[in-house]
């Protein structure tokens, strides 16, 4: 025990009052001494971090949690699970397309198939897995011991659950949206779009869009702010730099979609002209503002899982990574180059032919960045000492795949072929060698990679392993037809064709590829539970990794660290200066306190107090939701519908008498 | 872990980069800097809040900013770009009159006096005057949103009788969310600073808020222009 009364002192106003407040803050928090944190596990510090970070029992501690590590397990758990979903639709499409003159779905239910589908992977599962992973991993890699505003970490969930199941409820009663997911208007405007099926559409979009912004600005804070000390830019891991690039691009590109959601949201319930050309309105607007942020959003798939790669690649090559530097510069100039692209979906709009070639050209020169990457990771591959793991596995499954979808992205960078493929199946196969390729091949790595953090146990390596190739094979068998069928000219989207047609037999073989994926991801089910159920323990560090998060137990305490890290190079575990610190001392054991540093040297500067869980932040999002639903059924309710969400923030932030009273405890002005 | 107190060996002395960057500038980040004791580094000194960039809500402000920023700039994009498709513009009616929006730029400005008094108070651990500022800032800002509902009748269109009438109610309506969203902060941290107990975090609350007024304030200057201008061009 530490004598706390030079944490008190210098503190506040002086006087009756305060003496009082004193008195309060001793009743509410224990005698006049703070508990210090910096001692190692099993001593007394280690002791009161315990209580002072656990969550409530029971169905209330869960539903306010802000442990950013729970609530991270459950952006991905809920991510994984509407992956699911929207592999279902696609199953119920393959089997559609899979022989001619199919009648198994009919033209109605296709359409809100694949608008389920693809708003499902992008909206609902990709984006949210990959910022569900930055939430989990980010605040552990970074050397501290929550987000930054952890209760806006746990709105941001619900208000993402709510969105998701929404739409799908909606689907469940033949309300699904059917407008693609890019919901191009007049398609989706009032005129085209009756019912309610694109008002859940719009929903979802200011929902998870939403649910995206909170979260950027979140782990962005915690990257900038929140790093253990002598953490510098420069020492800050692959997968950090990933994450905060992402998140920038998400602050600058999401807002557009949010407007151009509600642009249509107030064309379809207010009777606005924004996309009306009758009353002056455009309908190209549309495009521009949802690729503006559409192409960046498939960066914001792609760059974690480089960062995802760039960690899993030193650890099983046992070596740093080559060219770091390097690395984190492509990133960064890939999250720039994105922001120029968009247009290279609207090729086949009538834009000026000059303006064109000006995207044409920014869509080859993204294609440098990540070649500079490839060759360092390659570099790093060649010179290191192989420990071919599965994470290692689809890393380089990986690098097959991804290449091979960004050679089809030169291809349809170019305008003359873009015409001839836009909106065939060629596209369809480009995109999802990029996206799966570049994403989700990654996102199995460092399930396999981080899973023995998030649990404590390992997957099992031989499952692994037959996954991997499974999904592999069954990919390429499913989506390299697409190619061809594409070039023969079958356009996307299509319930069923004709056997004149001769496109049955490739879709037939990308079907049978489609079984086999499933088949594969059945397999990584199976894994997950048995290793839940009894798979080997992992220990704090099962792959000898170099990075923050394998310093602390699998799965780390409430707290993260006993004591916080202090970082003295790129990579913490492996290499240790002898004249360092190694951890930091003097922090609140008693109550959730944590440390802000500077922003490039990562100088400690600040103690900082955690938000305590609280209720609000859920009930700020269901108020939220209703809304929105409110003012879907009647426009007053988009002003009455206000008042609640009005009050649940109020209350939120409105400081209780337990947080006032610690604030006076451990206060020391600045 | 109580090693021997080895003070004024902070972390900032012990590594050669960060001399060198303490040799550039005059001050060190933190008033009091942390100090190594044995293995640990103590942080029990450092101040538990701070001003401006040093406050995590800073920066969460100013990125919530700049989502709005993008989001301001992004609709007036959408307005030039309507424009530009239009054989005349406005399509329908008069320009909106100058004189309501006109004097809500010039309440703006006035705002600004209390805003930085407050935020000047808030530094200073002035509770009074924060207090009084804060009032002071919340009369204008109501003023300011009274005059609003003057400017929305000054527009003279109807936000559903063509894509200009559209576009300009939602350009003065998206300001107006942000404005009547700040004016509820700045009463709702008032309720803390008047009941109290006030602890020191307050008084960084309020400073950020009357960071993010700047924002209001200054957005205001290009889509006022917009509004009240771009028919006029």
């Amino acid at each position: 025990m530490t004598d706390a009364s030079s944490l008190r002192g210098g503190a506040m106003p002086r006087g009756r009052r305060q003496k009082a407040l004193r008195a309060r803050a001793d009743a509410e928090i224990g005698p006049g001494e703070v508990e210090l944190d910096g001692a190692g596990w099993g001593s007394k510090a280690a002791h009161a971090l315990e209580p002072a970070w656990r969550d409530k029992p029971g169905l209330l501690g869960w539903l306010e949690t802000n442990d950013h590590k729970r609530i991270g397990k459950r952006f991905i758990v809920t991510a994984f699970l509407f992956f699911l979903a929207a592999g279902l639709a696609s199953a119920v499409m393959r089997a559609q397309l899979a022989f001619p003159d199919s009648h198994l779905v009919g033209p109605d239910l296709y359409n809100q198939l694949f608008t389920m589908h693809g708003t499902t992977m992008m909206f609902i599962f990709a984006v949210p897995v990959m910022q569900g992973m930055a939430i989990y991993l980010v605040p552990l890699m970074v050397g501290t011991r929550n987000t930054a505003f952890p209760r806006m970490t746990a709105c941001a969930y619900w208000l993402y659950l709510l969105g998701a199941l929404s739409l799908w409820f909606g689907f469940a009663i033949n309300t699904g949206a059917d407008a693609g997911w890019f919901a191009y208007v007049p398609l989706a405007g009032p005129e085209y779009g009756t019912g309610k099926r694109m008002d859940l559409w719009n929903n979802l979009i200011n929902l998870t869009e939403a649910m995206g912004l909170m979260v950027a600005v979140d782990v962005s804070t915690v990257i900038l702010k929140m790093r253990a000390p002598g953490m510098s830019l420069r020492r800050m891991p692959i997968f950090v730099w990933s994450a905060l690039v992402t998140s920038l691009m998400i602050i600058f590109a999401m807002p557009s979609v949010m407007l151009a959601a509600n642009l249509a949201q107030f064309d379809r319930m207010f009777g606005t002209h924004f996309f009306n050309p009758a009353e002056g309105g455009d309908v190209l607007v549309w495009q521009h503002l949802f690729w503006f942020f559409g192409h960046p959003e498939v960066y914001f798939i792609f760059i974690p899982g480089l960062g995802f790669i760039s960690t899993i690649i030193p650890t099983f090559a046992r070596r740093p990574l080559f060219g770091h530097t390097a690395v984190v510069l492509s990133m960064i100039a890939t999250g720039f180059l994105a922001f120029g692209l968009w247009v290279h979906h609207m090729f086949a709009t009538n834009l000026p032919e000059l303006g064109k070639s000006f995207f044409t050209a920014m869509s080859m020169m993204i294609a440098i960045p990540t070649a500079v990457q490839i060759f360092c990771w390659i570099a790093t591959l060649w010179t290191g000492r192989i420990n071919l793991r599965a994470p290692l596995l689809f890393v380089l499954g990986f690098f097959f795949i991804l290449v091979l979808g960004g050679m089809t992205g030169i291809m349809v960078g170019s305008v003359p072929f873009d015409l001839q493929v836009h909106d065939s199946y060629f596209v369809v196969a480009h995109l999802h060698y990029v996206l799966l390729g570049g994403a989700v091949f990654p996102l199995f790595g460092a399930f396999f990679y981080w899973f023995p953090k998030f649990t404590g146990r390992m997957l099992g390596e031989r499952l692994g392993r037959w996954q991997f190739w499974l999904f592999f094979v069954g990919f390429n068998v499913a989506f390299f037809p697409m190619h061809l069928l594409g070039l023969e000219g079958m356009p996307r989207r299509i319930y069923t064709y004709a056997a004149e047609t001769g496109w049955g037999p490739l879709n037939l073989i990308a079907t049978i590829g489609a079984a086999v994926i499933a088949v594969s991801v059945l397999l990584f089910v199976v894994n997950v539970a048995r290793s839940l159920a009894k798979g080997p323990l992992a220990g704090d560090d099962p792959w000898a990794a170099p990075t923050l998060e394998w310093a602390t137990h699998s799965p780390p305490p409430a707290f993260n660290f006993v004591a916080l890290p202090v970082v003295a190079s790129r990579e913490p575990r492996w290499a240790r200066e002898a004249d360092e610190p190694t951890h930091v001392s003097g922090l609140s054991a008693q109550t959730r306190e944590g440390l802000v540093t500077t922003v490039l040297d990562a100088l400690p500067d600040v103690r900082y107090s955690y938000p305590s869980p609280t209720i609000w932040p859920f009930v700020a999002a269901i108020t939220v939701v209703t809304w929105l639903f409110w003012s879907n059924v009647t426009p007053s309710g988009m002003w009455y519908g206000l008042i609640p969400p009005t009050i649940a923030f109020i209350l939120w932030y409105w400081p209780t008498r337990k947080e006032t009273a610690e604030q006076q405890l451990l206060q020391r002005r600045p | 872990m109580s090693g021997t107190p080895t003070t004024g060996h902070p972390i900032e002395a012990s590594t050669s980069e960060a001399k060198a960057l303490r040799r550039k500038r005059e001050a060190t980040p933190a008033s009091i800097p942390a100090v190594r004791r044995g293995d640990a580094l103590d942080v029990s000194r450092l101040p538990s809040y701070g001003f401006g960039t040093r406050s995590l809500m800073w920066w969460g402000t100013a990125g919530m900013s700049a989502i709005e920023a993008m989001g301001f700039a992004l609709m007036i994009v959408v307005y030039f770009d309507l424009k530009s498709r239009a054989q005349v513009w406005p399509n329908e009616g008069p320009p909106p009159d100058l004189l309501w929006g006109s004097l809500n730029m010039g309440l703006a400005f006035v705002s600004m006096i209390p805003n930085v008094l407050a935020n000047k108070a808030a530094d200073d651990h002035d509770l009074r005057k924060v207090r009084l500022w804060l009032v002071a800032v919340i009369v204008v800002g109501l003023a300011l949103l009274g005059v609003r509902w003057l400017e929305f009748h000054a527009l003279h269109v109807r936000w559903d009788s063509s894509a200009y009438g559209s576009a300009v109610w939602t350009l003065l309506g998206l300001h107006t969310f942000n404005l009547l969203t700040n004016i509820v902060d700045f009463i709702v941290i008032a309720g803390v600073v008047f009941k109290g107990p006030v602890d020191g975090k307050r008084f960084v609350d309020v400073s950020e808020n009357a960071g993010y007024w700047w924002f209001i304030v200054l957005s205001w200057i290009p889509i006022y222009a917009v509004i009240y201008w771009g028919p006029r061009f």
